[in-house]
């Protein structure tokens, strides 16, 4: 077990995750997907912050402000999921090319 | 880990599931019993002694019952949804001391631990809802992430109030630090936060919205029967008698008690008991008297009252530990917002006209046209 | 192998192969209980790292509340997990994450990152004047508490982001409330 072990499952959670954004057409799948990505950063912060340069916790400390920042992402992203579901009654991200209708 | 230790581990984990179960037959009784004295029926009385073996024959019954199951359900999501609510009531049992040093685990981030943990379950209700392809059952599932999530705020600021006091997250520490005074004295207005916070957690009455049988019919778990139903049943006593221990744990001095030396580990689990089964006395005994609240007052209540009295909490408790305050001064502040939230509320309640309500059915738009 | 590393590898596969099923279910609900046992494998992962503070919030945040709130919202678009959930990008994609990965993996393999391990001695010094070498002992104290040390970094060195953090948190509660209102005289 060693950084770099860390670092490529981190790099494959990412992959993984932008994989999803960028094939599926459900905004949820999208922000599911991005969920993913979000999370894999986290791990290689933490990653760096156990086995880095310097023995200290910035990139716990760092990773908590990913969390904080993802959980409001979350937050807006599915009050206009919700919002595009009243208008449109599809959330296809593929059909959302109107800015005003 | 040696082999002599992970056998200790293992054999701890089973008393520790043994025993919970065996408290949840006695909570069991000692609700329909007390419910019964309290409308002044008798409670159970045929099977056993003053009916004792009730529970008993209820699981049989359970058990023994045929496990129905709806054509339309997402099999393998309906069978995880029992365990996704079952796991975690048990597992935050790992760090919950019962007497000094008789613990499975002394985490010491104990108290954050069982927070997060608890947490899980709402997974698992809103997953039942979902996975029995019921309306009712959707509609509890809906009802039980809002009111879960919603008062799991103020249930960590009041266990937060109690952190800084103890300064510390480790169950077996928070109570030491009680040796003098109970943080029930000190911090009245976080224990009501923590214990009505608390009542809301674990969908008993008056919080009981999302399995309420008038209107949802038994929400997420209508579909259920036989023996995955009691799973559902059995973790709710287990979230009881936890919530129950934590009021006891952090508020109400854990095993310590005036002249009952706490050395003794037989005489703590017994304080401790005798704590713990009079605060869930209490719980039977608001369940036995007040109506169930609307899901609109349930969650203005929540939103609007527990969380800007929890902040308050937390930003009088620390400001009593910045300046150094001496502890009564605490405990004055904390009496006086409660009583004046108390009288507030009632007030409030006396006055205000009962809102009208215009149901609203939600329909989605017509399909939008490609045409651009 | 050590137990520690078969944890690794263990839940290095679990969290691999759920974060596969995430973005290959056809069913949006499934998804997103893998993702829900994702999340759980990550904080798994972050024990691993004698980051357990950090996993605890990963288990309060991530499952307790974000999955809670992608739960709802599927529920609350009924009818969206039917259709084909995938694009027209979908081997575009396929080539770009992977090469994505091999890119990352790639430099991750070759680059010379100096280990604390390999270091030898090292004398740091932390915040509030303490000094920490990069030994067993210097990693004990910085992780044997990571919940004071994490505090005190954030209430110290970090106190700025971390109001900022909490006005971002504000103004996503405001838009959102926002967004989903009903307007009057509409609906």
């Amino acid at each position: 077990m060693s950084l770099i072990h860390f670092q490529v499952l981190s790099a494959a959670l990412f992959s993984i995750g932008v994989y999803g954004v960028l094939a599926r057409r459900s905004a949820v799948m999208v922000l599911l997907a991005l969920e993913l990505m979000l999370n894999a950063v986290n791990v290689n912060l933490i990653a760096f912050a156990a086995y880095g340069e310097q023995v200290q916790a910035t990139g716990q400390v760092i990773a908590i402000f990913v969390i904080t920042v993802a959980a409001a992402e979350v937050g807006l992203a599915m009050a206009i999921i919700l919002r595009l579901f009243r208008d449109r009654a599809s959330v296809d991200v593929d059909e959302v090319d109107l800015m005003k209708w | 880990m040696s082999a002599l230790e992970t056998l200790l581990l293992v054999l701890a984990i089973f008393g520790v599931l043994t025993g919970l179960s065996v408290i949840v037959l006695s909570l069991i009784w000692l609700e329909r019993k007390f419910l019964g004295r309290m409308q002044m029926r008798m409670g159970p009385m045929h099977v056993g002694p003053f009916g004792l073996l009730q529970p008993v024959a209820d699981a049989v019954k359970l058990m023994a019952k045929e496990d129905l199951l709806s054509s339309l359900v997402d099999r393998v999501v309906y069978w995880v949804a029992p365990l996704a609510v079952f796991v975690p009531t048990f597992m935050i049992w790992v760090t919950i001391p019962v007497a000094r040093d008789l613990v499975i685990r002394n985490l010491d981030m104990g108290l954050f631990y069982i927070i997060a943990f608890s947490v899980l379950s709402i997974v698992g209700l809103v997953t039942a809802g979902w996975a029995s392809s019921n309306k009712y059952a959707v509609l509890g599932g809906f009802r039980a992430a809002a009111q879960l999530v919603s008062y799991e705020i103020p249930l960590i600021l009041a266990v937060l109030g109690v952190a800084m006091l103890a300064q510390s997250m480790n169950l077996e520490e928070v109570v030491n630090s009680q040796s003098t005074v109970v943080y029930a004295l000190v911090q009245p207005l976080g224990l009501v936060i923590f214990f009505i916070a608390g009542l809301a957690e674990l969908g008993r009455t008056p919080f009981d919205i999302h399995p309420a049988e008038s209107e949802v019919v038994g929400g997420p778990f209508v579909e259920y029967s036989g023996a995955h139903w009691a799973v559902f049943f059995l973790a709710e006593y287990i979230n009881t008698f936890a919530i129950a221990a934590l009021t006891v744990l952090l508020f109400l001095g854990g095993w310590l008690f005036p002249g009952i030396s706490g050395d003794v580990s037989a005489l703590g689990v017994l304080v401790f008991l005798v704590k713990t089964y009079l605060v869930i006395l209490v719980v039977f005994w608001i369940r036995g008297t007040y109506p169930r609240l609307r899901i609109d007052q349930l969650m203005s209540l929540g939103w609007k009252v527990l969380v800007p009295l929890a902040l308050v909490n937390v930003v009088i408790t620390a400001s009593y530990m910045f300046y150094g305050w001496s502890a009564w001064s605490l405990s004055l502040m904390s009496l006086a917002i409660l009583g004046a939230a108390i009288w507030g509320l009632s007030k409030r309640m006396r006055t205000a006209p009962t809102p009208e309500y215009t149901v609203k059915l939600y329909v989605p738009a017509p399909e939008a046209s490609n045409a651009g | 192998m050590l137990p520690l590393d078969i944890a690794f590898w263990v839940m290095a596969a679990v969290g691999v192969a759920t974060a596969l099923a995430v973005v290959m279910e056809k069913d949006i609900f499934r998804a997103a209980l893998f993702l829900v046992v994702s999340f759980l494998v990550v904080a798994g992962i972050f024990v691993l790292l004698n980051a357990e503070f950090l996993a605890m919030v990963q288990v309060l945040v991530y499952v307790g509340a974000i999955s809670i709130l992608i739960i709802f919202a599927i529920m609350l678009t009924r009818n969206a997990h039917e259709g084909n959930p995938f694009n027209s990008f979908q081997l575009p994609a396929l080539v770009l994450s992977t090469m994505m990965l091999a890119a990352i993996a790639f430099v991750a393999v070759n680059t010379e990152w100096h280990d604390w391990d390999q270091l030898g001695l090292q004398v740091l010094p932390g915040d509030s004047g303490e000094v920490f070498s990069a030994t067993e002992q210097g990693i004990k104290n910085v992780f044997g508490n990571t919940t004071q040390v994490i505090a005190r970094l954030l209430m110290r060195d970090f106190v700025l982001p971390m109001e900022a953090a909490s006005v971002v948190l504000l103004a996503a509660v405001i838009g959102a409330l926002a967004l989903v209102r009903e307007n009057e005289g509409e609906a």
